[in-house]
């Protein structure tokens, strides 16, 4: 399978896994995919017959709430039967939302933001002592850089020279409540990176070519861990889910947001790919576009007055308005 | 119980190239022994617990042995969920050392007093967490733990702590261990205020008591059955712990007596659910707070 196929499959799985549970988080699912499928696809070393394999290279999804991206690159790569993913937060499933290590080819569980790259950089560490060449990878969410952990982790991976250690970040602008830069600026996110000592490369994340020379580029790093700042768009491939802050936590509910978002997956799926839930796509799919504003599937009918557009604190000005008094 | 700790660990680590030692930019001195003989199996990760700490998760997931090490709260309370989604959760094989249980740092402020750390590594599932009470449980403990593969917490005193135990024979993560025969009365301790134990049995046998004693350097997993014995056959069970009374050892012992009740009565002698805000050397500070040699022998002397 391709990366272009595998990609599809892991979006129309997510949109199947949390339209059957009920689950959190397509946004971040639709918006990683693409770095999922090329890691999976192209990328990393690693054999379902032999998940432990000490030859495999690691691979740690920190961002652990997009779990069912990694799920289906796992069941797609022959991890574990594809069927499995449809139990996806259901009763006795393995597969919780956030990534578990109770799976055959996941190093690491995650769900708590700010680990992934800690222990990442311990693995990458001990392989590098012990004259190792695996490498090691770990996917972030650009929110996920919020959190303190991360820079102290980024500090020991440039100290010790982990060049074994590629950082993804899923930068798709997006967390929890709002845009990054309505939340806490990142930018400039590269140079960021770039002043701790990183090879810091940039890219458009959803593009696969670009994706694939990234890591390509990382391999011949001498000295430095390689960060790949993957610019991408959350809730990529679903025009109503893309770029909106409603669908980090929203679920496609049976009716138009289900049926119109696996017509669009079907209008853009890939030669070779077979759909194993809807084989045709949907038949007189309810596409009902028409909001009427009590509608709940777009911020901009769920609370009109959110601030669609990214915008910066002007402290000046605030502190000029409080002694205005206003 | 600092020095024996590393001395110990150079020995055992000169022996085991996969032990590894992580510091969170702590021991200046102390270390310098370890470093000096085993410096490829040192890190200095620097001041952050948290990276520390997964990091170390992450090592000991490729198969190191790996401590890590600071004092007071740093090394447990600054970097718990590391501890616990990343250590314990995954079972990796990582020894967390803490110098500095209870008041050993007690001039230096609240900060660094570790009188919470117990019940909070206590309450984790897959930790062992031990607390010699002198020199000889220091250094079986380390090993103990070396030995051990999963995730350990130790918790230290610092120095100076008496040698109680000429040696133990078959040191053993989970048991506990009697110091003297006695009657009526038995004392449990953990960690280094043993020492205080140790003077507090004199002032009691003066008063015509003479209890028995027994050290519990694991604190998890318990030793039921010595609790369990010591409930049938003592008037009073009294722990004694450097600690808050809340969620330590002392409740460690209190929840196997309350499922099994049968004759004794316990008392918990420990912080009472307070920071200590006086400023003052350790035995000061035990003093203030009625947990050291005095103020234990009197509360066992008001309960029985």
């Amino acid at each position: 399978m391709n990366s272009q196929q595998l990609a599809w499959k892991i979006r129309r799985h997510g949109i199947e896994m949390t339209h059957l549970s009920g689950g959190s988080h397509i946004g971040a699912i639709l918006s990683v995919a693409d770095i999922m499928a090329v890691l999976y696809a192209d990328v990393l070393k690693i054999d379902p017959k032999n998940p432990k394999s000490p030859d495999r290279d690691r691979f740690i999804l920190s961002k652990g709430h997009a779990g069912a991206s990694v799920y289906a690159a796992l069941a797609e790569s022959g991890f574990f039967p594809v069927e499995e993913l449809k139990t996806h937060y259901q009763n006795g499933s393995r597969l919780s939302g956030h990534v578990s290590h109770h799976l055959p080819g996941v190093d690491l569980s995650t769900g708590s933001l700010g680990h992934g790259l800690s222990v990442g950089t311990g693995m990458a560490y001990a392989l590098k002592k012990d004259g190792k060449e695996n490498r090691v990878f770990v996917v972030l969410g650009d929110g996920e850089c919020n959190e303190g952990s991360v820079w102290e982790a980024a500090l020991f991976a440039n100290h010790f020279r982990l060049n074994n250690l590629i950082a993804v970040v899923d930068h798709n602008r997006m967390q929890s409540l709002d845009y990054n830069e309505n939340t806490l600026e990142i930018e400039n996110f590269a140079s960021k990176w770039k002043a701790f000592g990183w090879n810091a490369i940039e890219i458009d994340g959803n593009n696969h070519e670009e994706l694939k020379k990234a890591f390509e580029s990382a391999k011949t790093e001498k000295d430095k861990p390689t960060v790949i700042i993957a610019n991408t768009t959350k809730g990529k491939g679903i025009s109503f889910m893309e770029s909106d802050i409603l669908w980090h936590y929203r679920f496609p509910h049976e009716g138009w947001e289900y049926d119109t978002a696996v017509t669009e997956l079907h209008k853009i799926k890939p030669e070779g790919v077979e759909d194993i839930y809807t084989p045709n796509g949907i038949e007189n799919p309810n596409l009902n576009t028409e909001l009427d504003g009590s509608d709940h599937t777009m911020t901009e009918t769920w609370k009109p007055d959110f601030l669609q557009t990214p915008r910066r604190v002007n402290t000046l000005s605030d502190v000029e308005k409080v002694k205005e008094g206003k | 119980m600092r020095d024996t700790f590393v001395k110990t660990l150079v020995e055992l680590a000169k022996e085991n190239k996969n032990i590894e030692l992580v510091t969170g930019d702590l021991g200046f001195g102390v270390l310098k022994p370890y470093w000096e003989a085993v410096p490829n199996q040192f890190t200095n990760a620097g001041i952050a617990e948290q990276n520390m700490t997964a990091l170390a998760a992450g090592m000991a997931l490729e198969g190191k042995n790996v401590f890590t090490y600071s004092i007071g709260n740093f090394p447990t309370l600054r970097c718990v969920e590391q501890i616990r989604n990343d250590c314990c959760y995954h079972n990796a094989n990582v020894k967390i050392v803490c110098v500095g249980g209870g008041f050993v740092y007690g001039s230096l402020g609240m900060s660094h007093h570790a009188t919470e750390d117990i019940a909070i590594m206590r309450a984790l599932p897959n930790m062992v967490v031990l607390a010699p009470g002198d020199l000889t449980e220091a250094e079986a403990a380390t090993k103990a733990i070396a030995e051990y593969n999963g995730t350990c917490y130790l918790r230290l005193g610092r120095g100076g702590e008496k040698r109680i135990h000429e040696k133990i024979d078959n040191f053993q993560i989970g048991k506990a261990i009697k110091v003297k025969d006695g009657a009526k009365v038995a004392i449990f301790s953990t960690g280094a205020i043993f020492e205080e134990v140790d003077e507090a049995v004199e002032l009691l046998k003066e008063k015509g008591i003479d209890p028995e004693v027994y050290t519990f350097p694991t604190v998890k997993p318990i030793d039921r059955k010595v609790i369990l014995d010591s409930a049938e056959k003592f008037d009073l069970i009294t722990t004694v712990e450097e600690h808050n009374v809340v969620g330590g050892f002392g409740s460690a012992v209190a929840e196997v007596m309350a499922e099994n009740p049968q004759n004794a009565k316990l008392l918990k002698i420990g912080l009472e659910d307070t920071y200590s805000s006086k400023v003052g050397s350790q035995k000061y500070l035990r003093s203030q707070f009625g947990i050291d040699a005095k103020g234990i022998a009197n509360k066992i002397l008001e309960k029985i």
